[in-house]
Parts: C-alpha cells; structure tokens; sequence
C-alpha cells in the first residue's frame, strides 16, 4: 500500500511538475557521447557534450575566433614558454575555486598514457604552476598553434579528480568504468543532473558560472539522442524535440515547410575529396599492368576535369555543398578563395588528356567508398562513377561501411578512395602533418615533395607570423600545382530547430548553449 | 529418460558452440574497432598497442577460447565504445525490451485470436474479408515503414502519441518500468502494436486455417446434433483443440520477437537491446555484439530444449522409442 501510494505520487509530481520548467532545450543527436570523462576520447559528439560543463584556457567563439576563456590573457617570455594567467573568481561546480595547479593536472593528464588527446598537444613539456592564477607551458621547439591546440583541452578539478579515483583518463581495458566516465565537474555554464547513456542526458544551468549569464536564457537541456533519421525528423515536426544539429539533407524542405520550424545551413569544416594512389609501381586494382597511371599528373587532372559537382551539387546534395577547389575550407589558416576556384568540368579536356598521357581509351579502376560516414557519400561515389564513365574510365565502386573502408585504407589497400577532413586546429597545418607530409599518417596518396616536408616542419617552429603565412602559402601552391588529391566539395551542416529557439550555428557543428534563446 | 535428455543437452551446449564461433570468425570481416576507439590523429604505435590491449592480434581461436571460458562465467568484457560492463549495459536494457516484446506478444496473440476465430466463423463476410486483406499489409510491409508511417499519423499529424523514447521511467532495482507512468504508457503504444504486427497476422491465419479445419470433424458435427449452442462449440469445443498449435508456435515466436525487435527499437528508439546490438555494428563493438548474438542463440537453443523436453512427456511415441534402444 506504501509503496503505490509511492508510485502515485511520483506520478502526479512528474506529470504536474514537469511543465513548470522555463526555458528547456530538447537536443537530439544520432548517437551520444561516448564518456564524460573530458580526455578520454577525441571525438565530436563527445567534445559537443563536454564543451557544455567543462571549459579550456582558451576556446573558439561562435565565428571560431580564438577567445580567452579561463585564461584571460597570456605571453610568450621565450620561444618555447608560454605564460598563461588565469581568471579569478572561477568556481567549479563543486563551490571549490580554480586554481593553476587544477590546469597543471589537467594538461599532465591530457598528456599521459591513457588520454586520447594527448597527440594533439604532444608539443607539450612541461607545464607549471608558478603562482595561484599563473601558469607556465613550456613546448618542445617553437610551437606558434599551441592556442589552436589547447581548445581542445578541457580543465578539471585536481581535487575531485583525484577524490574519486581518476587522476588519469579512462582506459580502453580498463575493467570498471570510472567516476569521471559517468560523472562531469567543470566550470562551464551547464552542469549535469542526470546521465543515462545513448538514451537521456539532463544539463543544467550552472548559477554560479562566471560568465554572462543573460547572454542565454537556458534552464535546462535535454539530449536525446535519435538514431534513425526519419524518427529524428519526425520528433521535431511533432514537437518532442527543439533542435538537431543532424538534419538529413531530404528533409529540410520539409522542416521548412512547417510553419513552426526553421532551417540555418552554414558551410562545415570539412572538406571531401578523392584520394590517388601515387606512390606504388602498378595499381592493385587497375587493367594497367607495370605501370602506375596516377603518377602521371594528365591523368590526375583528367579526373578532375570529368566530375561535375555543381551537377552533384543540385542533385544529391539539394544544394547543400560548396564545391571545391583545395582540400581544406574557409577559416583555416593558409585557405584562399583564389586556391578554393574549382578548375572547370570540361569532359572533352579530360579525354585529351587522357590521350596525352597515353590513355586513349581509358582503364579501368576501383573506387573505395565509405557509406556511413560523410553527407550522401555513396551517392556521391555512384554519381562520379558514371561521369568519370562518361571520359572513358571504368571505375568500379565498392562500397563499405566505415569501419571497413578506413581499415582498408589504412592498410594501404586501396588505389582511388574517398576521404573527408575535418581541420579542428583550424591551420593548415594538420592538413599537411596528416595527409601531405611524406610519412603523414593518412597520406595514402603517396604524395612525396621535398620542399613540402620541408615546409610542414617551418610550419611548426616558425613563430613569426608573416613568415609562416607565407610558407603555409607556398606549400599551397606546390599541392594545387601537383593536385595529389582531388577536391570535391566543402560539406554544409543544418540545424533544425522549432522557431522560437536560437542556436547560434557553427562551422564545427558544435552547439554552444550559452549563446542559445528560447523565445 | 535420463539419456534422452543428456542427448538433447549435449546438442544444445554444441549448437551454441557452433553459433557461437560462427559469429565469432565473422566479427574479422566487420572492419578494425580501433579505428573508431582512437581520434584521426592517433599514431599507428598507439593504435598497435591497443590492438595489442585488446587481444585483436591474437588468432581467432585463442579469440574464441578466452570468451567462450569468460562468457560461461556471465562475463563479457568491456564495451569498446560505451566502457561499460556489458553484462551491465545488457542488464540495463533487457526491462525495455522484455517489456515491449511482452506487450506485444499479448497484443498479437489477443486480436490474433480473436479476428482468426471471427474469420473462420463468419467466413465470407464483409469485416471478415478486410481484415484478411488489411493483415496483408502486415505481413507484406516492412516493419520500419509501418513504423515511420505510424509515427508521422499519430505523432506528426495528429500530436497524441510520443515519437520516439521510452517516456518516464519508474526504477525497481534493476527492474525499470514504463507501465507506471502515463507518458511510458503512451510511448509503449505505437512500438508494440508496430512490432506486434507481423506475428498477429500469423496468428489470426493460423488459427483460422485450425479453426475452419475442426469445424468440419466429426466431433462438431455431433455436437451440432446434440442441438449445443453454437457460442459454447466455437468457443468451448472448437477453439480449445484449434489453439494447441497456436500455442507452440507462439512459444517459439516470442524469441523471434525478441531478436526481430531490432528494427522496431531503431525506428522508435526505443532504449532496449536491439538498438544497443545496432549501435555496436556500426562501431565494430566485439564485446557486445558477441554478447547479444549468444544471447539470442542461448534463447533459441532453450526453446528448442524444452519443447523437445516437453515432447517427451507428451508424445509417448518419442518415449517408448527412447525406451527401446535402452532394452
């Protein structure tokens, strides 16, 4: 008897209750954060869901602009030290304030063993409290993007960290899930109240966040995640859901037909393109024996010159792509409009060239292809496949899921595939150190300049600015020049949100709910 | 008595073997989870030494001996994508499931019953002959597209039924519940009677096809001269003897419920079993996904165990055979 009167209050509580909350968010993404535990996994979703309760000495504003955060400002005493001073006041969720020593831990434990950033600061020697809002990093040679870098950095409470058992990242066997796997403690503007995972997540508004608070109207948020892209869609026309920042390219025109939705598009930091296998004597795949055709730049151009993406464009992307001229897309350092103009698509061009390089009739290769991992990327495989038909080249396209294509990829199998990049630093340095450099870990092109490697070192020790725009510009040139990859297009994101909210869009299809209204 | 039921034992514990490295051998051709554990800028040191954490060099078969001796003690390692126990994260999902393939099963088999007993009775008549044709439709659309279509009537037009989710849940324990609460009744709704479907069209056919066969015997000829009601022969003589089969196919479909909730959970995101065996494909989660397949193997494999146990006490021939290679 105790216990259904019990059960009936809950319910009258939570079906009375519930509508009194202000302002709420319901967000809903495909998948979810894989861990709250802040170092523990390079990916997305993950950052989306950390970024909202935990904060770095230096973030990226709604333009991706580089803007202090916990740190208000910093200097470089010498080439390699970095001196950082930090904001007062800042508390923690837990009441406890912020002190250097609580950033010392952080980045030591961003670096160590089991942490999945720690490639991204590898530049990274020591670091060292030198008072209580003073804090000194000290890199291994000149490092001119380490602000770039430290964005990614989120900053925990040594103390609680420690309190609770997870002085380092959670590990891949590790036997038990950790605290700090389940648990978030920032000082971010949200803090969160319920975690169940891949099926609810509740934020919070954080009262004591040291920021401007009327910059937002947010009592809570609610992640939902939604698998399945008609169900998503169809929870936001009925109104379970407020916002997605995965909005399925066929159905925007629906959303927008709704007299109580909205779409924004904005072009996203990341860039599709083909990659050429350039490096070995004789293609895997190919009817050409002995000899590699992609070595031969007509042949590279000649590819280039058959695909038509504006015709890819207004087909399968409903609009929503920016065809492109380089492999990297606006707002990283080293991009040009200039470089970004596509070459025209002039199939005739394409043959002769072909002939010139001593392939009149064409041959015959293989495309690989992921399926589940960039916007319409089998469409836009199939598509190519029939223009590149069109100049006389047979492809055949084989298709995979992801986690197969990039397997094969990198065992290097794989003469002409399909590859997006996404550039988090925002310099064109992680496009060189990855996919240009001769022994870049994602370079299966093959690709091998000289100058180029060259240049990817300067990149990263020149410290004077002028002088590193201008070798960031001319390794562009020398790429552009060879064209080892063929671009294809910049992809565009969507959000879709009920009329009454706002949501800032970013280029990285990060929400950030600290500049969000609900009207 | 003893050793038929050794027998039937032994070929249980080898079929689950069996399904169990099967699935196991197939897990090579899935693709390379580090690949999706680690960030892009991961070394190729950092990837090896994980490959090398996880036991991913190691052959297939010392793969397959190290869980078969880690899942018979209820142990199924870590997820590679959630880091989480999965005989915890199983658990946790198994109530969701268990309740909506519950629902369903009572759903299937109540109006399964009863448009099967209406369309054998009134044969040729108008209702009779649209729910045979509107069943049709149950078996022939996939059940995603009765499940998108579901969602966009009753949730996108018409705003009276959740489009996705579980709703409020009310915790027992391990035990969570939907059945307390208005909204986890409301979500229930659209899933179950989407998942309910197919098997409910089976069931009215079946039992039509049984009912319209006893209703020409004998035995209801006479009772028909005995000048019996026709309510109490339908239901009391007729009915009864048509359900036995009903009930063992129905037995055995449940398990088909449980593993076919997958599609059904995807389009509803419904926080059960299946979409945590969906999420695990695509990441290439090992762990759970091996968890799950012998899971679904286990239930298949202890149906078929107790209906040949059953089979034993109820159909003598299978005894008395027994019996004899004994003498």
């Amino acid at each position: 008897m105790k216990l259904l009167t019990k059960l009936i209050a809950t319910m009258l509580f939570v079906t009375m209750f519930s509508p009194l909350y202000a302002a709420t968010i319901k967000w809903s993404m495909p998948g979810d954060s894989l861990t709250l535990d802040p170092h523990a996994q390079n990916e997305g979703p993950t950052h989306m869901v950390s970024r909202q309760i935990y904060e770095g000495l230096v973030t990226r504003a709604i333009d991706m602009s580089i803007q202090p955060q916990l740190s208000t400002s910093w200097k470089t005493t010498d080439p390699e030290t970095w001196v950082f001073n930090l904001r007062k006041d800042v508390k923690f969720q837990d009441g406890s304030l912020l002190k250097a020593s609580d950033v010392e831990f952080s980045i030591n434990r961003a670096l160590t063993g089991t942490s999945d950033v720690k490639e991204l600061i590898n530049s990274i020697t020591s670091v060292k409290a030198l008072d209580n809002l003073t804090i000194e990093i000290k890199t291994k040679g000149p490092n001119p993007i380490l602000l770039n870098q430290l964005v990614q950095i989120f900053i925990m409470s040594e103390s609680w960290s420690k309190k609770n058992g997870c002085e380092t990242a959670q590990d891949y066997n590790a036997s038990q899930e950790t605290f700090c796997s389940i648990n978030a403690m920032g000082t971010g503007p949200f803090k969160i109240t319920l975690r169940e995972q891949n099926t609810r997540t509740v934020f919070e508004r954080n009262e004591n966040w040291w920021g401007n608070q009327s910059q937002h109207n947010i009592d809570k948020i609610e992640l939902l995640p939604i698998k399945n892209d008609a169900t998503r869609v169809a929870a936001l026309l009925s109104g379970d859901i407020d916002f997605t920042n995965f909005t399925p390219a066929q159905d925007i025109n629906r959303i927008k037909n709704s007299s109580m939705h909205k779409v924004v598009s904005a072009a996203q930091s990341r860039t599709i393109f083909f990659g050429m296998d350039q490096g070995v004597d004789e293609l895997r795949s190919s009817n050409i024996k002995g000899k590699n055709p992609f070595k031969d730049k007509n042949v590279r151009l000649a590819f280039y010159h058959a695909l038509d993406m504006n015709a890819i464009k207004a087909k399968i992307m409903r609009g929503l792509s920016e065809p492109a001229g380089m492999i990297t897309f606006p707002g990283v350092q080293g991009y040009t409009k200039q470089l970004d103009k596509r070459l025209s698509f002039d199939p005739k061009l394409s043959k002769k060239l072909l002939a010139d390089a001593g392939y009149p009739k064409g041959f015959e290769i293989t495309l690989d292809c992921p399926n589940n991992r960039y916007i319409n990327d089998e469409a836009i495989c199939v598509a190519a496949v029939g223009m590149l038909a069109k100049v006389g080249i047979k492809v055949n396209l084989d298709s995979q899921p992801k986690s197969i294509h990039f397997k094969d990829l990198k065992g290097g199998l794989s003469d002409f595939y399909m590859l997006g990049w996404g550039v988090p630093t925002f310099d064109s340095h992680y496009v060189y150190s990855f996919l240009l450099k001769s022994d870049g870990s994602w370079n299966k092109s093959g690709f091998k300049n000289k100058k180029v490697d060259e240049l990817v070192g300067t990149m990263l020790t020149e410290t004077n600015l002028d002088k590193r725009n201008a070798n960031i510009a001319e390794a562009w040139s020398i790429v552009q020049d060879n064209m080892p990859y063929l671009p294809l297009h910049h992809q565009v994101i969507s959000w879709g949100t009920k009329s009454n909210v706002n949501i800032p869009i970013r280029t990285n299809n990060e929400p950030l709910f600290r500049f969000a209204k609900v009207n | 008595m003893f050793n038929y039921f050794l027998k039937r034992l032994l070929q249980s514990i080898l079929v689950m073997l069996i399904v169990g490295f099967v699935s196991f051998s197939l897990f090579n051709f899935v693709g390379d989870p580090v690949n999706n554990m680690v960030g892009q800028e991961a070394s190729e040191e950092t990837r090896e030494e994980i490959r090398e954490k996880l036991g991913l060099n190691d052959p297939v078969y010392t793969q397959f001996f190290k869980f078969v001796v880690n899942a018979s003690n209820g142990e199924f390692g870590l997820s590679y994508e959630l880091r989480r126990p999965v005989s915890l994260l199983i658990s946790e999902r198994l109530p969701a499931t268990l309740e909506l393939v519950l629902v369903s099963a009572l759903i299937a088999i109540f109006f399964g019953v009863l448009f099967g007993v209406y369309t054998a009775i009134n044969r040729d008549g108008f209702v009779s002959n649209l729910i045979l044709i509107t069943s049709l439709f149950g078996v022939s659309l996939p059940t995603f597209v009765i499940g998108i279509l579901f969602i966009y009537l009753f949730s996108v037009i018409l705003g009276i039924l959740p489009s996705f989710g579980r709703g409020e849940v009310v915790n027992f324990g391990f035990w969570s519940t939907g059945f307390l609460t208005i909204s986890g009744i409301k979500a229930l709704i659209l899933p179950s009677i989407t998942l309910s479907l197919f098997q409910m069209t089976y069931i009215i056919r079946l039992v039509r096809a049984e009912m319209i066969e006893i209703l020409q015997t004998d035995y209801i000829k006479f009772a028909r001269a005995r000048g019996i009601n026709n309510k109490v022969i339908n239901n009391r003589h007729a009915l009864k003897n048509g359900l036995i089969p009903v009930i063992t196919i129905t037995g055995i479909n449940i398990g088909t419920l449980i593993a076919f909730s997958i599609i059904t959970e995807t389009v509803f995101q419904w926080p059960g079993m299946g979409l945590l065996f969906i999420n695990a494909v695509q990441f290439v989660d090992v762990p759970i996904m091996s968890a799950y397949l012998i899971m679904v193997a286990f239930l298949f494999v202890m149906i078929n165990f107790i209906v040949d146990i059953a089979y034993y006490f109820i159909d003598p021939r299978i005894r008395l055979k027994e019996e004899e290679v004994i003498k």
